[in-house]
């Protein structure tokens, strides 16, 4: 985003300014103020519902947030039991974090495209881009975190030396030891990457629609942005979700002896 | 679109997320989870328990009751055979009694008959004494003919 664009009037001008990014800083260390802020408060959000949750969990008749977060507990908890069969006091609280946040940052994108960049302009902000996994910061945050546990994993349950055995002689045996190799940096490199793009891309291309959408003359928005608005409650849950479960998949398979 | 140190910012806070939901969260509430499910599954099993208990109970009270009836029954039976054994009893008591009357009775009229009897032919041969003696006073002396007639009333007395 080169910042002539961001002068840029009309439609052009429009969208760029609305995918522009809040950020103090140059070069590597800039920082997207907007992406932290919203992420914070959302992580925020996410921890205060659950330690409230938490803190009043009976084993009685659950109340109305108990209900709820004891449905997201046991959800998570289900796809856990389901794909990954071993004893593992992370991964579940963290698939269950994932799910919330993502699913939270994602919904962020159905707020009105112009209420919130409208408010931090009128507070003297110039950008203010809201729904966090439209950064592609924030998604590979999240993407390379999980490729850190699955490194970590890997080496903590088959050694370094059985890890690097698999890196070398699989699939197709020690004699084709460098295209193994290859195969399977690139099998491992894909999976953060894919993670973060897929997400970064499916609610990048929502938001976008949303301010194309936003675009057009008043009368005929709510008949395109209703639809879109209720066809992207369903695709904020599935990327939350499907972010959950290849991170589950994915350690499963780090954990995985062969 | 450029990546920056926003990225890890976004780590870090990741990180303390995941520690907090794994340090706080999750276990207080799957131990909810877990703990209740387990409450429910021994309410199910003790409600299981209960109407496993009160069938039995219902069966139980099914024999008894029919224990009760068959006895009651019998009982009945015991009784009712008793009575006509009593009736057949009292029956026997009164013929046998009745029979017991008629033949003293009968021996009695036997005994008066016999005495008639005896009265009669006492009189009979007292009058026969009487009325040969009245024939035979005059051709008879009484003394010479004493054994002869002692003879004849002898005989007429065992006749």
């Amino acid at each position: 985003m080169a910042s002539e664009e961001h002068a840029a009037e009309g439609a052009t001008g429009y969208i760029v300014h609305h995918l522009t990014p809040l950020s103090v800083g140059e070069g590597f260390w800039a920082l997207h103020l907007d992406t932290l802020f919203f992420s914070a408060v959302l992580g925020a959000l996410f921890i205060w519902f659950f330690k409230t949750a938490a803190e009043k969990a009976t084993i009685g008749v659950p109340g109305t947030v108990q209900s709820i977060a004891e449905m997201l507990v046991e959800f998570v908890d289900q796809q856990v039991k389901d794909t990954f069969h071993g004893k593992s006091a992370l991964i579940a609280p963290l698939g269950l974090t994932i799910f919330v946040w993502v699913f939270l940052w994602n919904f962020m994108d159905l707020f009105p495209v112009d209420i919130l960049p409208l408010v931090a302009g009128m507070m003297g902000m110039e950008y203010m881009r809201v729904v966090p996994s439209t950064d592609l910061n924030a998604t590979f945050a999240l993407s390379i975190s999980v490729f850190i546990l699955i490194i970590f994993y890997s080496i903590k349950i088959k050694g370094v030396f059985g890890f690097a055995k698999e890196l070398t002689c699989t699939p197709f045996g020690p004699w084709m030891m460098p295209f193994n190799l290859l195969l399977k940096l690139v099998e491992e490199i894909a999976k953060p990457i894919s993670l973060a793009l897929r997400l970064f891309g499916n609610l990048y291309a929502g938001e976008l629609i949303f301010i194309l959408i936003a675009l057009l003359p008043w009368y005929i928005q709510p008949l395109l942005s209703f639809p879109w608005a209720i066809f992207h409650i369903l695709i904020i849950t599935l990327q939350a979700f499907i972010f959950m479960v290849l991170t589950i998949v994915y350690l499963s398979m780090a954990h995985e002896d062969h | 679109m450029s990546i920056n140190a926003t990225l890890i910012g976004q780590m870090i806070t990741f990180t303390l997320l995941v520690w907090f939901t794994m340090k706080y969260i999750w276990p207080p509430l799957i131990g909810a989870i877990e703990e209740r499910k387990e409450k429910i599954a021994e309410g199910l099993a003790a409600a299981e328990k209960g109407q496993e208990d009160m069938e039995r109970a219902a069966k139980r009270a099914a024999s008894v009751l029919k224990e009760a009836k068959q006895q009651s029954a019998d009982i009945v039976n015991l009784a009712q055979k008793r009575a006509n054994e009593i009736v057949e009893e009292s029956k026997d008591t009164a013929k046998k009694e009745g029979e017991r009357l008629l033949e003293a009775a009968q021996a009695q009229i036997a005994q008066e008959m016999q005495r008639a009897q005896e009265q009669m032919r006492k009189e009979v041969s007292a009058l026969a004494l009487k009325a040969a003696g009245q024939i035979l006073s005059q051709e008879i002396d009484k003394a010479k003919h004493k054994e002869l007639l002692g003879k004849v009333s002898e005989q007429l007395g065992q006749a």
